[in-house]
């Protein structure tokens, strides 16, 4: 389960849904794996300000992934101007200016969408139940006594 | 603005219309129908440009081809002056073009031999470009419609080709090439469908809270958007070789059988981009952030409204089975030490309880409501039956504004897709209605269990069958196709 799908997580007891420590759920025992993926500049753009990005902070924090910048990236800074060579150009004398995903952007796709839990737990802050992960599958199913 | 004359699928004829709305809609154009009729495939619609019909017809499933309407009669002379009349300023730019001319007759036929003269019939356009069969830069289409049953046409049109729709993808995914499906699979025609009418689209986040075998993140997924869901039964996500199934899990794992999961179903579209993965869990305890907590921060913190579309087909309690987390009956303080103590154990199966079709429906909807971004939509199949008397009501809710029914009708029921558009918060008034469900809670607040069978919670499926009959006219069907006492006795 990729690291972005943590951020709309939290935990399924209706009686955790009030308190202020269900969300983010922990990760704990995780065992991470790297899924290499296409980069997808308009989906980071779409989503990046729905992102509660203190927690997502909270949640790379506790996995030991290297530490996200303190505020939301702004939408400009996913995108950089580049000069490149114009196609059907053999002489390579003429180039265009287009617009590539800039190492924030490159850094966030690594993180949100390249990064997954392949095994281990999460663990709500509130009520501690755990959510078993395996295979890349979280089970949220509660047992009895918690429904 | 100029007219089109638009090509469709003469079946599913109430999603049609739908349809287009809702690409005009993504697209940002304008669209007025003309003139519609259920029983033609030819519609006329007026659009701001040939671009904007471009843009319309290449994501839609239920149309063949958009054309530009260059003229249209009751019968041939009619035709010819309204070609005449709207057209003749566009003829002199393609005089030389490389040109094609076909027929297009809907419930009739123009024997090969009269073909040759109809098209000779339009020489008046005075085309001397070389004729082409295969991709003419011109391609001219006469459209004739019988009245079933009649030898004559009673309307035609002449239209120049535009562009293709999207249809190629109802091949591309057919559910018979598909490698990984199950029995309640949405035919892929459908679930391309309802991802248009929820208006998936590159760069948004798209979430099904029944995926089952994936179908409709599939179909969303194949229009660009990003999309993962959930599933109560996490054998239908891991598939054959997940934990749940050790049989082909050994066979996949001797290099027998191949892996079949929802992640191989990506996979073999080449769509793993857009898959963000699928999680266990249930509606009515859903861990999706900001859902039950009534909306952005009413509960906790955590925020709401981050999805920019839901499609799902419900479990409709028939085919597949209808349940939520929990129990018929309250647990004993024994019980309950049992679970607590038992659910981390790896064989343990959390109790399920059958629920409330027209409450799902109403979790469904509030669940929406939670978690969808402003005019976000929400795409859901629902079960009917066709007598009126036992017609399930379209499902409200204040937040939620519906923006199309479409009917595909069975011989006794039939399913409804319904769109709904999730209001601006400013836009709502008025709160969610009281639980349906059969956990209700009485005077002093504690929960009543009334321990119902699965055809108590269900009208439809109850209906469903009883193969939507009053009851006496079963039990006299029931007696004639018995045999009699006697003659059973008799051949013994």
């Amino acid at each position: 389960m990729k690291i972005l799908t943590l951020n709309f997580l939290t935990c399924a007891r209706k009686l955790c849904k009030s308190s202020n420590t269900a969300f983010p759920l922990h990760p704990q025992d995780a065992e991470l794996e790297i899924v290499e993926q296409d980069m997808n500049v308009e989906f980071l753009r779409n989503i990046l300000p729905r992102l509660m990005w203190e927690e997502l902070s909270g949640v790379v924090g506790e996995l030991g992934l290297p530490a996200l910048p303190p505020t939301v990236p702004t939408l400009e800074s996913l995108t950089e101007k580049k000069l490149k060579a114009a196609e059907n150009d053999p002489t390579g004398m003429n180039v265009v200016e287009v617009e590539v995903p800039s190492q924030v952007a490159l850094d966030l796709h690594r993180l949100l969408l390249e990064t997954c839990v392949k095994e281990g737990k999460l663990v709500c802050g509130s009520c501690g139940h755990e959510y078993q992960v395996r295979e890349g599958i979280a089970n949220f199913l509660l047992p009895g006594h918690l429904v | 603005m100029p007219l089109y004359l638009v090509r469709f699928v003469q079946m599913h004829e109430s999603f049609r219309k739908a349809e287009l709305e809702a690409l005009a809609e993504l697209a940002g154009v304008e669209i007025e129908f003309v003139s519609y009729q259920k029983d033609s495939p030819f519609c006329i619609v007026s659009l701001p440009s040939d671009a904007a019909a471009c843009t319309i017809i290449s994501r839609a499933i239920i149309s063949h081809a958009i054309y530009e309407l260059w003229g249209q009669g009751t019968d041939y002379p009619s035709l010819h002056t309204s070609v005449k009349e709207t057209s003749s300023h566009l003829w002199a730019q393609y005089a030389t073009t490389p040109f094609r001319f076909a027929i297009d007759s809907f419930q009739g036929h123009v024997p090969n031999a009269a073909q040759t003269k109809l098209i000779e019939s339009f020489s008046y356009l005075s085309f001397r470009g070389p004729i082409r069969m295969r991709d003419a830069p011109l391609h001219l289409r006469i459209f004739e419609h019988y009245p079933f049953g009649s030898p004559t046409p009673s309307h035609l049109y002449l239209g120049r080709f535009l562009a293709s729709s999207g249809r190629a993808a109802k091949t591309t995914y057919d559910l018979k090439q598909r490698h990984y499906i199950s029995t309640t699979s949405m035919d892929a025609e459908l679930a391309l469908v309802t991802a248009n009418m929820g208006l998936a689209a590159p760069g948004k986040l798209f979430y099904d809270p029944f995926m089952g075998t994936g179908g409709f993140p599939l179909a969303c997924a194949h229009f660009g958007a990003s999309v993962w869901g959930s599933d109560i039964d996490g054998r239908t996500l891991r598939g054959t070789a997940g934990v749940s199934s050790i049989q082909a899990k050994r066979e996949y794992e001797a290099g027998k059988g191949i892996k079949r999961d929802v992640l191989g179903n990506f996979r073999q579209y080449g769509l793993l981009g857009n898959y963000l993965g699928g999680i266990v869990s249930d509606i009515t305890n859903s861990p999706l952030r900001g859902c039950g907590a009534g909306g952005a921060g009413q509960g906790g913190k955590e925020q709401g409204a981050w999805l920019d579309g839901i499609v799902c087909d419900p479990p409709y309690g028939v085919r597949e089975g209808l349940r939520v987390l929990g129990t018929r009956e309250k647990l004993t303080d024994q019980e309950r030490d049992t679970h607590a103590d038992r659910y981390k154990e790896a064989a343990y199966i959390p109790p399920k309880r059958p629920y409330s079709f027209t409450a799902l429906l109403a979790d469904i909807l509030a669940f929406a409501s939670d978690t969808l971004v402003e005019n976000g939509r929400l795409s859901m199949w629902m079960p009917t039956a066709n007598d009126e008397d036992y017609d399930l009501a379209i499902p409200s809710h204040p937040s939620l504004q519906i923006v199309s029914v479409c009917v595909q009708p069975f011989s006794k029921w039939s399913r409804r897709l319904l769109t709904y558009r999730r209001l601006p918060r400013t836009e709502v008034t008025g709160n969610g209605e009281e639980s349906m469900d059969a956990v209700k809670k009485n005077e002093n607040g504690e929960e009543v269990y009334v321990r119902p069978r699965a055809d108590d919670l269900n009208d439809f499926r109850r209906k469903y069958f009883q193969g939507f009959r009053e009851g006496q006219q079963k039990d006299t069907q029931q007696t004639s196709s018995c045999p009699k006492p006697e003659e059973s006795t008799q051949t013994i």
